[in-house]
Order: C-alpha cells, then sequence, then structure tokens
C-alpha cells in the first residue's frame, strides 16, 4: 500500500521552495518581466540567510542563541540579499532597458556562483570535515512545528507538522492572488505587464511598479531557497544542493497559468512528482529510477503544450512579457 | 516646453545608430571597468594586488602550453554551441536548450562507441557516430519547434525542460553501460581498440576540433548573412508578420532553423565525447548551453565576433579558476567573476542605444 502519510508531508516540504519561486516570478511577470534569474536569486537568499544565521551562532555560541534573533538575522539576511539581487534585475532590465533573458541568465550564473563560492568559504572557516555546513541550533528554530502535530496522529503529520516558513509561503501566495486579482494595485500592476503605454497613458507609474513587483518577488522566491536549507535539509548547506528547483518554479508560474492561488497545490504536485522516484517500487532497477526522475520535467512539457493547445485567452501570459518599456518608443 | 510641470533631472531618448567603431568603445570601456571591479574584489578576498590577479588569469590560461590548449578546446566548444543557437536566436527563438541537445548528442555519440565500435571498421563507427549525434540533437531541438511553430508553446520553457530530460536519460544509460557494474560511470570508453576515437592530427589531442568549429563558424556566417535562408531568419526575427506578408512560410523557417541548432549543438556533443573526452557524464556539457546564449548575445548574433566573446569567457574562467586553485578558494568563483563582468557589458549596451540628456544641456538647445 502507498504510504500517504509519509508521502505528502515529504511531497509538501518539497513543493514549498518552488511555491515561493513561483509566486515571486508570477508578480515579477505580471509587471512585464521575466525574470530567469530566479534559480539564482533563490541561491542568493539561501547563502545569506545561512551566512547570517552561521556567524550569529558563531558570535554567541550554539548554547545561547534567543530564538528570536535566531530566526529574525536569517530572514533579514535572506530577504536583503535577494532583494538585492532583484534590485540589480531592476536596474538592468528597467531603467538600462538591457535584454530580459540574457540578464536574468547572468544572474542565474552570478547568483549559482555566489552561493556555492560564500557556501565553500564558510565550509573553510568552519574547518569541519564534511564539506556541508550545520546549523542545527538556527534550523530546530525554523522547523519548530504547530502544537499537537505530533499528537493527533495522521492529520497532525499532514497538516501541522511544518516549519512557520512553510505557512508563511502559503499565506503569501494567498495574500498575492488576492492582491493581483481583487485590488485596485493588482490591476495597475496587470495593467503594466499588459500593456505599459496604455497603463502610462492612465498615469500609472509603469517604472516603480516593475520595480515594486519584481523585487518583492525576488524577495519572496529568496524565502524558498532559505526555507529548503533551514527546513527541509535540516540546516545543511552543501554546494549545488538546491539544484534545479529554480527552473522548475519558472515553469511552475506556466502550469498556474500566473495564478498564486493555484501554485499552492501546483506546487505540493511537483513536490510529489520531484520525490516519486522514491516510492515508486524499483526493486534492485537503479537505471529505472533515473527514468521516473524525468516525471516532472515531462509533466511540465505536456503541461505546457496543452495550455498553448487550449489557447485560452486568460490563460495567456502577460502581453508585454519579456519587452522593456520606453515611453518615447510606441 | 511645459514649464509648470516638474522638470526631471535628465531624460533619455533614443541614439541614432552608433557607428561600430563607437559602439564596440563602449562595450571595450565596460570590460575595462568590469576588468577593474574584478581585480578590486579578488584583492578584497584574497588581498593578492591587482595586477597579480591579471597576471594569474594569464598565467592560468596560457601559462604552459597544455593549459594554452585546454584553453582552445573550451573555446571550441563553448563557440560551437554558441554558433548552434544563434540562427535560433536570430528568429527570436530562445533556444536554452543547447545543453540538452549537445549532451543528446554526446549519448549517441557514447551508444556508437559502446555498442559499434571493434564490431565495425573504425571509419563506419565514425561515420555513424556523426550521423546518429547530429540526428540525436536535431530531433532533440526539432520538438520544441514543431510545438512552436503549430501552437506556439513556448519554446524557452520548453527546450529548458528537454535539458533536464535528456540528464535523466543520460543518467539512466550510464546505469545501464557502467563499467565495472555498480560504479555509476562509463569511464574511458574502448580504451584499448580506441574504435570510434576521432583521429589526432599529429600530436595535438584537440587540433581536429578546433579546425571542425573554424570550419562551421565560417560556415555559419555565411549561411546567416548571404543565403537566402539566412534572410528568411533576419524577417522572421525582426517582424513574423512582415514575414508572412511576403510569403515566407513561417512555421517551415521554425523548424528548419531549430532543426539547424539542434543538428550543430549534436555535432558539438560528438567532438565532445569522441574528439577528447572519451567517456559520459551527466555534467559533461557544464553549462555550456547556458555560457552560449550569453556568448551569442554579446556579439550581437555574429558568428566572427563570437569567437572573440567566447574567448573572453573561457579566458576568464580558466583565469578565475587559476586563482581560485592558488588560493583554495571554491572553484565557483569563476562564475561570479563571468556575472560580474556580464552585468558590466550587459548595462553598457544601453549607452550605446540610448543617451541621457541633462535638464541644463536641454535648456541650452532650446
Amino acid at each position: 500500500m502507498f504510504d500517504f502519510v509519509s508521502f505528502i508531508p515529504r511531497a509538501i516540504m518539497q513543493g514549498i521552495p518552488l511555491l515561493c519561486g513561483s509566486t515571486g516570478e508570477t508578480l515579477t511577470e505580471k509587471s512585464g518581466n521575466l525574470n530567469l534569474g530566479i534559480p539564482g536569486i533563490m541561491y542568493v537568499g539561501a547563502i545569506s540567510g545561512v551566512m547570517g544565521a552561521f556567524f550569529y551562532e558563531q558570535a554567541v555560541g550554539p548554547a545561547n542563541i534567543s530564538p528570536f534573533l535566531a530566526i529574525a538575522i536569517p530572514l533579514l539576511c535572506c530577504m536583503l540579499g535577494s532583494f538585492l539581487m532583484g534590485l540589480l534585475y531592476c536596474f538592468l532590465t528597467v531603467s538600462l532597458r538591457a535584454n530580459q533573458n540574457v540578464t536574468g541568465l547572468a544572474l542565474t550564473t552570478f547568483g549559482v556562483g555566489f552561493g556555492n563560492f560564500f557556501g565553500g568559504s564558510l565550509i573553510k572557516l568552519s574547518g569541519s570535515d564534511v564539506p556541508a555546513i550545520v546549523l542545527s541550533a538556527t534550523s530546530s528554530y525554523f522547523r519548530r512545528t504547530l502544537p499537537f502535530a505530533s499528537t493527533t496522529g495522521w492529520f497532525g503529520k499532514i497538516f501541522l507538522s511544518y516549519g512557520f516558513l512553510a505557512y508563511l509561503a502559503v499565506i503569501l501566495s494567498l495574500v498575492a492572488a488576492y492582491i493581483l486579482k481583487r485590488t485596485r494595485v493588482g490591476l495597475h500592476l496587470r495593467a503594466v505587464g499588459e500593456s505599459p503605454n496604455t497603463a502610462d497613458a492612465a498615469g500609472i507609474n509603469v517604472g516603480r511598479y516593475k520595480y515594486v513587483a519584481t523585487c518583492t518577488g525576488s524577495m519572496i522566491a529568496g524565502l524558498g531557497g532559505l526555507y529548503y536549507i533551514m527546513d527541509y535539509t535540516s540546516g545543511i548547506w552543501s554546494s549545488d544542493a538546491f539544484g534545479d528547483r529554480g527552473w522548475l518554479a519558472i515553469a511552475l508560474v506556466i502550469f498556474t497559468v500566473w495564478r498564486p492561488n493555484v501554485g499552492v497545490l501546483a506546487s505540493f504536485l511537483f513536490g510529489g512528482l520531484y520525490i516519486l522516484h522514491m516510492y515508486i517500487p524499483s526493486g534492485m532497477n537503479l537505471a529505472i529510477k533515473e527514468l521516473y526522475k524525468m516525471i516532472p520535467y515531462v509533466v511540465t512539457i505536456v503541461v505546457l503544450v496543452i495550455s498553448s493547445l487550449r489557447n485560452k485567452r486568460e490563460n495567456q501570459p502577460p502581453a508585454s512579457l519579456g519587452l522593456a518599456f520606453f515611453r518615447e518608443e510606441r | 516646453m511645459n514649464n509648470k510641470a516638474h522638470n526631471p533631472l535628465f531624460h533619455v531618448s533614443r541614439r541614432a545608430a552608433l557607428p561600430w567603431y563607437r559602439a564596440w568603445g563602449i562595450r571595450a570601456a565596460a570590460l575595462l571597468i568590469a576588468l577593474l571591479a574584478c581585480a578590486l574584489i579578488t584583492n578584497l578576498i584574497t588581498g593578492l594586488n591587482p595586477l597579480a590577479v591579471y597576471a594569474t588569469i594569464w598565467q592560468g590560461s596560457f601559462g604552459s602550453a597544455r593549459r594554452a590548449w585546454v584553453l582552445f578546446q573550451n573555446i571550441a566548444m563553448l563557440l560551437c554551441v554558441s554558433l548552434a543557437i544563434t540562427p535560433a536566436f536570430r528568429m527570436r527563438c530562445w533556444n536554452l536548450g543547447g545543453d540538452g541537445q549537445m549532451l543528446i548528442g554526446c549519448l549517441a555519440t557514447t551508444a556508437c562507441m559502446i555498442l559499434l565500435g571493434g564490431k565495425l571498421p573504425n571509419w563506419v563507427v565514425i561515420l555513424c557516430m556523426l550521423v546518429s549525434s547530429i540526428l540525436a540533437g536535431a530531433i532533440w531541438a526539432a520538438i520544441p519547434a514543431i510545438f512552436k511553430a503549430k501552437w506556439n508553446t513556448n519554446e524557452t520553457l520548453f527546450t529548458l525542460m528537454m535539458n533536464y530530460v535528456a540528464t535523466q536519460l543520460v543518467a539512466y544509460y550510464i546505469i545501464i553501460w557502467e563499467v565495472p557494474k555498480g560504479a555509476g560511470k562509463i569511464g574511458i570508453i574502448n580504451q584499448s581498440t580506441q574504435a570510434g576515437w576521432l583521429p589526432q592530427i599529429g600530436s595535438y589531442k584537440y587540433l581536429l576540433n578546433i579546425i571542425v568549429v573554424a570550419l562551421v563558424c565560417v560556415a555559419m556566417y555565411v549561411y546567416l548573412n548571404y543565403s537566402k535562408h539566412g534572410y528568411e531568419i533576419a524577417v522572421v526575427g525582426e517582424s513574423e508578420r512582415t514575414a508572412r506578408y511576403v510569403g515566407i512560410k513561417v512555421e517551415r523557417v521554425i523548424v528548419r532553423t531549430m532543426l539547424l541548432s539542434g543538428a550543430v549543438c549534436g555535432l558539438a556533443g560528438m567532438l565532445l565525447v569522441g574528439g577528447t573526452e572519451h567517456t559520459l557524464t551527466t555534467t559533461i556539457t557544464s553549462g555550456r548551453g547556458f555560457t552560449a546564449v550569453m556568448v551569442s548575445w554579446l556579439a550581437k548574433f555574429n558568428p566572427i565576433w563570437m569567437v572573440l566573446t567566447s574567448f573572453l569567457l573561457v579566458f576568464l574562467e580558466r583565469g578565475a579558476g587559476q586563482i581560485a586553485t592558488s588560493f583554495g578558494l571554491s572553484s565557483s568563483y569563476a562564475d561570479i567573476l563571468t556575472g560580474l563582468i556580464l552585468f558590466f557589458i550587459i548595462g553598457s549596451e544601453f549607452f550605446i542605444n540610448y543617451q541621457i540628456n541633462f535638464r541644463h544641456a536641454a535648456g541650452k538647445e532650446d
């Protein structure tokens, strides 16, 4: 019998970083910026948080860490790091009107390098034998679950057994969906993404909306990286651990047809697909496992194709996605 | 003009086309500033004085004959992938699948070497490798292309996902062909018989690859600039509607160009496995498909300039790698420097396409 009680929590934990990434990217894309730098931003977010936590743990010693600072410092560092990356992206693409694809790829190269470089340096600093940083003290605060999680059986395991960042990610995506769909700010933002010229004529400050949306999106995506390190891997950073989740998060945006609320379930589904290969019985045949790992990507492709086949008007990307806005050009 | 309204400090306007030497002057200046920034950062991290930084970078690339050959081999490989994706880019079709197409070419080559090596004459094996790798790469690119042409499926993400499908496929075959069983890797293929290894020219292991890529480079330049196909690609890239209006079959151009793109990527994979590596790993392409996007874009999609830009990126990567090894830093240091330099060059494009008019200057004109 398929073990759902252990599968679902793990799928959700895999899904949370994807959820953060795709919520952030949806906000960004709604403003007309296609930010392919998300994988890099998530790395930077993760390593900034790790650096904050590492130096804090080193400064006071693991024994007398205050719970508040242990959470606040990595969180702030993470937000700051990913905010700066978002700002850089905006400066290049909005102010300097550079090509978004190339800027995004450069940002990813830089971000992944930045993460692995400082990760590697910290590993040297901590002088440990294994090539990894272990922040179990800080991580224990991030992993603190809701009360009753252990006493309510399967219900607790499936719904209550996550760290606060997981709930925050879900709330953030629901809030983002609400803002996009129901508020004036969201309407303006969508206008900027669909037709910046029209938005500009209507008196909306196109540049400001693009900046705010992209930087906010980057910070949300960065949280995904932090969650992955602090909660999913129990505070262990090792090089390239984060893998290709950033790209999957971008694909998830299309999967969810630019709706963060759909993203909540979609990301859990993707998380499940991501770890499905561990749950499919394949005996001693290791090769087949490698083929099972293909599933999330193949599903993404199928979804891409289906959504383009159906070609519904409300399921299309923002019309000016990927284009720089220059007022004097019509 | 309206004096009551807030008068901004400066306003930006589009520049008329700059003469090419000024445009490249601006890019060169950006590169210089970027190199200064890199030296400064290296200085902060390692305490090495900036001149020594450049010396180390130079050392890492040209320090010995072997290093220089490795440098040129890496340039050739990167250039080959960049050339491959360029026709698609000229068409505004963002093929991020260079990595996967190359990898699948590697896989086809490996399959021929393992399954046919020793059973057929060597030249037949090599011919099989060539044909199968080109076909494999072409098919890998054709799948997204057909969907793009027929239903306008987003090719950026489709090709991106195809990379991972290719990676897993390679991982699958590595386990099937692993030597010895349970090692999880293939090792050097046909080490004793050298079946399916591309011939060496004299004692230079890398020369054949470099020559092939140079030929591809010239051919691509001619194809893009002096052939009917190249013209059609340019028209489709500028405006699909115009292309349709003048009777170009856009769908056909898209599929054909992507086929070409994938085929050259497959060829690159063949050169990599058959010519130098003689093995297969999931990371054998080392992200060249992504770096190629930047090489191609930096050179403004011009195959001849791409020689320069790919040289620049590989040179930096090897140089930064040298800094990293001699100071015991992580090898990701190269990525940071590459990223930094790219930011500067990407930013410099603004000053080529636009000009900033300050308020007082504008006032004088009026």
